[in-house]
């Protein structure tokens, strides 16, 4: 890597990050030495493959006919009548197939992990989307797929374990801790050390040791990019503000990373608040967590005063971790991206709303971006255009959904 | 020197190798813990390595992800562990002592103080397994100053280009993690080890320990024969727990179990003959 490609220029969020992974402060590469091979052989990887014009095309090619890829940009007219303020648009990720934003970076990190040679793929899975993507890229190529959730997340996501298990993945239930994202990561982890010679890891956000936060981002970018030269179509400008809820922040990522030089564009990135931030209850690493080293990268954390790492809470499996992607982390502190919240009864009620008044159902994570759109949109004129990244969609929640709203199916 | 070099010089003069033993600090509570720290020198401890309790240990394997749970709910904290250190110290002044933990809990406890603090209170030497070369910076710094040794994992996938990186990093001894792998699952080879150690002593004159695998005397005793010493920590973190009521408390024997396997571990270790 020439150093000239990776100094940040002045005046641009989008060049990090530097050759040792850091934005800023945040990322880098906090492994075992058992590890750091691995990470260095993907980065090398990744590398070239960035520079392979083979590469590009085949991935391209399975976003267009596999994925569905463009996806489309929608007005939400009645959702923007409702709300009385900026006109509404949502990306719809979750029309790719597998119903959700995780796929296109996903079959990047398989075309990736066959450059590599490897035929084993572990992953972790949250809210079960991220091991539906994976388990769905293996079944396409061929390859073994172990896929590690947390027992918890085993329990409320059935019907994506099932899918996962249809498509011929292995799940593995991680026990170990609460049981939920962060201890799946933990698994995976020891997984790979234990595999190396044939098995990749893929992340499914933009955390982790580099060069997973800057590949997992640059794969997601084809949301933003998409965003660009749609809303140009339609509205013939950019739009006034992004809005996407961040978990890991991939799909946040995913989205701003294209638009972060453009200073009329806000940004809100919106951390589950789970039963509210006063609470011990919520996933707000960044609201309400301060700067540690987990899972291979400094980023913001929820921990206590002794370093030790909290459990998160969100009624959404997908936003359950008690970190963010260190890019993230970055954007927050030099101010360009606000990062909000919305509470779990926040979410619900954005879940209804959406799903009466668009026909579309939300996956419970975007139900969190949403609840920040209904806040911010009849704060704005209605010249104005609000984007937010539909990163799933909800069939896989609606069992939870309907717990919590106490009806029994 | 160091007690660290202080320590292998020594025993290399006796002919052979160390016998390191781990234990989680606060496992399952301070008095114990603090019992069987003292008594592992007298049980043949040559070197002692003290697991910092951390809630996401991602290199070690389940017996010692619940041993951190145990200490965790036993109230352990970093500062807890160096006075635990402070306590040991007051009646031995010439084992080594080695911290073995994760980052996290040392930045939150500020990486200054931490390293003045634990020099302060007669800590040797820290593994920190997740801060790679590639992160040194962020604590060797004031290590060095604080006159603690860094000691570094090497593993089976470190390779030649690598070594030279590492090693320069390194200083007490060097830590073989003999298996690709968490800690307490499988063991490597003779064979596997009689290849790997020369490799290493071609590119350093640090003592060599190997760990991760090692569970019996017989295992411990040829690891400390073909390497400078045996790292045993999951095989006396399994007697430890299994030495636990269905509480998970302590129960009277407890210690003397522990130590009846260290005097056994270091028996065989004793008897061994380094190759020349």
């Amino acid at each position: 890597m020439g150093n000239a490609v990776n100094q940040p220029l002045p005046n641009s969020f989008r060049q990090g990050p530097d050759s040792r992974g850091r934005f800023g402060p945040f990322g880098g590469r906090f492994v075992a030495e058992t590890l750091m091979p691995l990470i260095l052989e993907v980065e090398r990887a990744y590398d070239a493959a960035k520079r392979d014009p083979a590469f590009k095309a085949e991935w391209q090619r399975l976003l267009k006919d596999y994925v569905g890829r463009p996806s489309p940009l929608w007005l939400a007219q009645r959702l923007t009548d409702h709300l009385g303020g900026a006109k509404v648009y949502f990306k719809r990720e979750e029309l790719n197939h597998t119903g959700a934003h995780k796929i296109n970076a996903v079959l990047a990190q398989i075309l990736l992990a066959r450059r590599m040679g490897r035929k084993r793929i572990i992953a972790e899975t949250g809210a079960g989307q991220h091991g539906v993507a994976t388990a769905t890229a293996c079944a396409l190529f061929g390859l073994q797929c172990v896929v590690y959730m947390g027992a918890t997340d085993v329990e409320r996501q059935q019907p994506n374990v099932f899918r996962m298990k249809l498509l011929g993945a292995e799940v593995r239930p991680v026990t170990s801790g609460a049981g939920t994202l962060k201890d799946a990561m933990n698994e995976a982890l020891r997984d790979w050390v234990a595999n190396v010679a044939d098995t990749y890891y893929c992340i499914g956000t933009v955390a982790g040791p580099h060069p997973y936060p800057v590949m997992v981002r640059d794969f997601q970018c084809v949301i933003g990019e998409e965003v660009r030269e749609q809303i140009l179509a339609a509205e013939g400008r950019l739009p006034d503000a992004l809005v996407c809820a961040v978990g890991g922040g991939s799909s946040a990522m995913g989205l701003f990373h294209p638009f972060l030089d453009d200073a009329s564009v806000a940004m809100y990135g919106v951390e589950a608040a789970g039963r509210g931030l006063d609470t011990e209850e919520h996933a707000a690493s960044l609201n309400r967590g301060r700067p540690g080293v987990l899972h291979g990268n400094r980023t913001y954390l929820l921990q206590d005063a002794h370093g030790q790492i909290r459990e998160a809470h969100s009624i959404s499996a997908g936003l359950d971790y008690p970190g963010i992607g260190p890019e993230h982390a970055w954007l927050h502190e030099i101010g360009r991206v606000n990062y909000v919240t919305a509470t779990d009864t926040e979410a619900l009620d954005a879940f209804q709303l959406c799903s009466r008044l668009e026909g579309i159902i939300p996956a419970l994570e975007s139900a969190h971006g949403l609840a920040q759109v209904i806040k911010l949109a009849p704060t704005m004129a209605k010249d104005r255009i609000i984007v937010l990244n539909l990163s799933g969609r909800g069939d896989k929640d609606i069992f939870t959904v309907a717990r919590h709203l106490g009806v029994e199916i | 020197m160091s007690r660290i070099a202080d320590r292998f010089a020594a025993l290399k003069r006796e002919g052979r190798g160390a016998l390191v033993t781990y234990l989680q600090a606060y496992d399952p509570d301070p008095a114990t813990s603090l019992a069987i720290l003292r008594g592992l020198p007298g049980a043949g401890a040559d070197v002692i390595e003290i697991g910092v309790p951390f809630t996401d240990p991602m290199a070690d394997g389940p017996a010692i992800q619940r041993a951190a749970q145990r200490a965790l709910k036993a109230g352990a904290t970093l500062a807890g562990v160096l006075a635990m250190v402070r306590d040991f110290r007051s009646e031995d002044a010439t084992t080594p002592v080695v911290l073995m933990g994760y980052f996290n809990p040392i930045l939150s406890y500020g990486v200054d103080r931490f390293c003045t603090d634990a020099a302060a209170s007669g800590v040797d030497g820290l593994i920190i397994v997740d801060v790679p070369p590639e992160e040194a910076d962020e604590i060797e710094p004031q290590a060095k100053a604080a006159g603690l040794d860094l000691i570094r994992l090497v593993a089976p996938t470190t390779d030649e280009q690598r070594l030279p990186r590492v090693l320069a990093a390194t200083s007490g001894f060097i830590y073989y993690v003999s298996i690709t792998g968490i800690t307490g699952t499988r063991s490597a080879t003779t064979e596997q080890l009689a290849a790997a150690i020369p490799r290493l002593r071609r590119h350093t004159e640090l003592p060599l320990a190997i760990g991760f695998g090692i569970r019996t005397p017989q295992q411990a005793a040829e690891a400390s024969r073909i390497a400078d010493g045996a790292v045993v920590g999951t095989a006396l973190v399994d007697t430890l727990a299994a030495s636990l009521d269905e509480q998970g408390r302590a129960r009277p024997d407890t210690v003397r179990r522990v130590l009846d396997q260290v005097r056994s571990l270091a028996e065989a270790v004793r008897a061994a003959r380094q190759v020349a």
